[in-house]
């Protein structure tokens, strides 16, 4: 059954697009991974335009990460203090973001950045969280429970603006979290993605933060960062297909939520390795797009109004 | 009833005409064609569509449809690889090409008309003139012009001289033109022509007008006009459906 997105201008398997949603959705609630990463280069892969791919899927992201947010929240996991600081860089950053993504577009080089962007994402995500993995299974093996250590001092810790964060029991400063939220909001707004890949070890391994409260302060920053950017690309790029995102969401959440459910009885360090795999795959996949020779050298692109 | 069964009760009616039109003193030179539609709305679920083009002609000759969609300036960009990577490089933009383009005739192209009267009338793809902004030379502009008409005929937008006028029932004629799912929206013309001995002898030009309709259609212009709205509802509908989400499975 073939459904037309008006934006994006093409039509596709509904029921396809309802099974990539689900199939996304269910891995991302598995591993407790945003699944924009991995929608956005399939969505390329099925034909939809990459800059249509990217502002629809941050549009995706702003529901897939309500429901997460709501699980994180009843139990207190959210440190909305933190969550509000790495949002205001978020703001800027994903503001800053847009800007650059209409001037790219205008300048017909928008594919090639969302191509290499996620090309670099992929492999480097992929390569670290296979790395990850295997040690995992590793250590499970032979250390189990090594404790790591809880606190070290660093270069980190010399910065000015320090602020207290009473829930995730820090004392640092303000200008880490501002410049993380921005760093994310760039590559929220060029890449569609939640940006909890990069954020989640961040904020573990570079502000500190107790594992425990991280997913739902990043979710919470999340939110809000993806809907600026889904309000700034329609209003400044048109490029978010609603329909489209809608239709991703429904498959998506109810993914999710299985995913979560098997997740949860599952030893998932072993399957770990094959969604490290896949996302490699989807990474060298794309890597070949842009270093094999095209088979039609020249594009086209209508001028001035319309997209 | 099909598009092809409704053509024919049309083309029927015109036969039962062409009697009395014949009684005209320029009898020979009786010549009408139409669309069976004058309208194409893109909706949900388009996945392209047949235009049916019908008429009738009184004496000899054959048939050139032209089909010529509404004009755009394009960008044609070149890739060019750069350490090892393939991007965008050079490019030259052209004004005034037609978004759409297509011919159709009774017999081959070369066959049914002279190459004066074709150059004349602009008529086959190779003839579409491609008017460079900004000039630049030609030598330099050719290949980008050339790649212009190869991507729009490998998206099946440029359809060169295919045969598919026909004269099942003679002195009617019938056929039809095919638009894909990407078709352009926008004022179509489109150009009947009877031609005699490699000339053109009777024209007649048709509307033509696709659109896109239903909720597609009010989707895409809110997005165009409205959009700092529909920039909004799209947030609102996402986090509606995340926390139906989370209502419904919070309960199994």
């Amino acid at each position: 059954m073939q459904i037309y997105l008006p934006i994006a201008e093409i039509s596709l398997n509904i029921l396809l697009l309802l099974g990539i949603g689900t199939a996304v959705g269910f891995l991302s609630g598995m591993f407790g991974v945003g699944g924009g990463f991995l929608l956005t280069p399939i969505l390329i892969f099925i034909g939809v335009p990459p800059p249509i791919a990217v502002a629809t899927q941050a549009n995706q992201v702003v529901g897939s990460s309500v429901s997460g947010l709501f699980a994180h929240w009843s139990k207190d996991n959210v440190d909305f203090k933190m969550g509000s600081v790495l949002l205001a860089g978020g703001f800027i950053g994903s503001t800053v973001g847009v800007v650059l993504f209409g001037i790219l577009k205008r300048i017909g080089q928008i594919d090639l950045v969302i191509n290499l962007a996620y090309v670099i994402l992929l492999t480097s995500v992929g390569a670290l969280m296979l790395f990850e993995s295997l040690r995992a299974i590793l250590r499970m093996r032979w250390r189990a429970g090594m404790p790591r250590k809880l606190h070290q001092h660093t270069w980190v810790h010399g910065l000015p603006l320090k602020m207290r964060f009473r829930r995730s029991r820090l004392y640092i400063s303000a200008l880490l979290p501002l410049g993380l939220g921005f760093v994310i909001g760039v590559l929220s707004a060029i890449m569609g993605v939640g940006g909890a890949f990069l954020m989640v070890p961040a904020m573990i391994y570079l502000l500190g933060m107790p594992t425990r409260i991280v997913v739902g302060t990043s979710l919470f920053q999340t939110i809000f960062v993806t809907a600026n950017v889904t309000f700034l690309q329609s209003v400044q790029n048109h490029t978010v297909d609603i329909i489209l995102a809608f239709v991703l969401l429904v498959g998506g959440v109810v993914g999710a939520q299985i995913g979560g459910r098997v997740g949860a009885r599952l030893r998932v360090e072993i399957l770990r390795v094959l969604l490290a795999l896949l996302v490699l795959a989807l990474g060298l996949r794309l890597s070949s797009d842009l270093i094999v020779t095209p088979a039609e050298l020249y594009s086209l692109a209508p001028v001035g109004g319309g997209q | 009833m099909s598009a092809a069964g409704r053509t024919w009760i049309r083309v029927g009616c015109l036969a039962a005409m062409l009697p009395w039109l014949g009684s005209d003193s320029r009898a020979q030179d009786l010549f009408v064609g139409d669309l069976m539609d004058h309208r194409i709305s893109i909706t949900a679920g388009f996945t392209g569509t047949d235009v049916f083009i019908y008429g009738a002609k009184d004496g000899p000759g054959d048939v050139v449809v032209v089909l010529r969609g509404p004009s755009v300036d394009y960008a044609v960009r070149r890739k060019e690889r750069i350490v090892g990577i393939w991007l965008n490089t050079d490019r030259v933009d052209f004004q005034a090409v037609p978004s759409f383009y297509a011919v159709a005739s009774s017999k081959p192209l070369d066959e049914v008309m002279s190459p004066a009267a074709q150059a004349r009338e602009e008529i086959g793809v190779a003839r579409l003139k491609m008017v460079p902004a900004g000039g630049g030379s030609a030598s330099d502009v050719v290949p980008f012009a050339d790649a212009l008409v190869r991507v729009k005929q490998s998206t099946g937008l440029y359809q060169g001289d295919v045969a598919t006028i026909s004269f099942n029932h003679k002195p009617l004629f019938s056929g039809k033109v095919h638009f894909p799912a990407n078709v352009p929206t926008g004022s179509y013309d489109v150009k009947v022509l009877l031609l005699r001995d490699g000339e053109v002898v009777g024209a007649q030009t048709i509307p033509l007008q696709i659109s896109k309709g239903g909720a597609d259609a009010w989707v895409y212009e809110r997005a165009h006009d409205q959009s700092a709205a529909y920039g909004l509802c799209a947030i609102a509908g996402a986090l509606l459906l995340g926390w139906a989400a989370h209502l419904v499975f919070r309960k199994i």
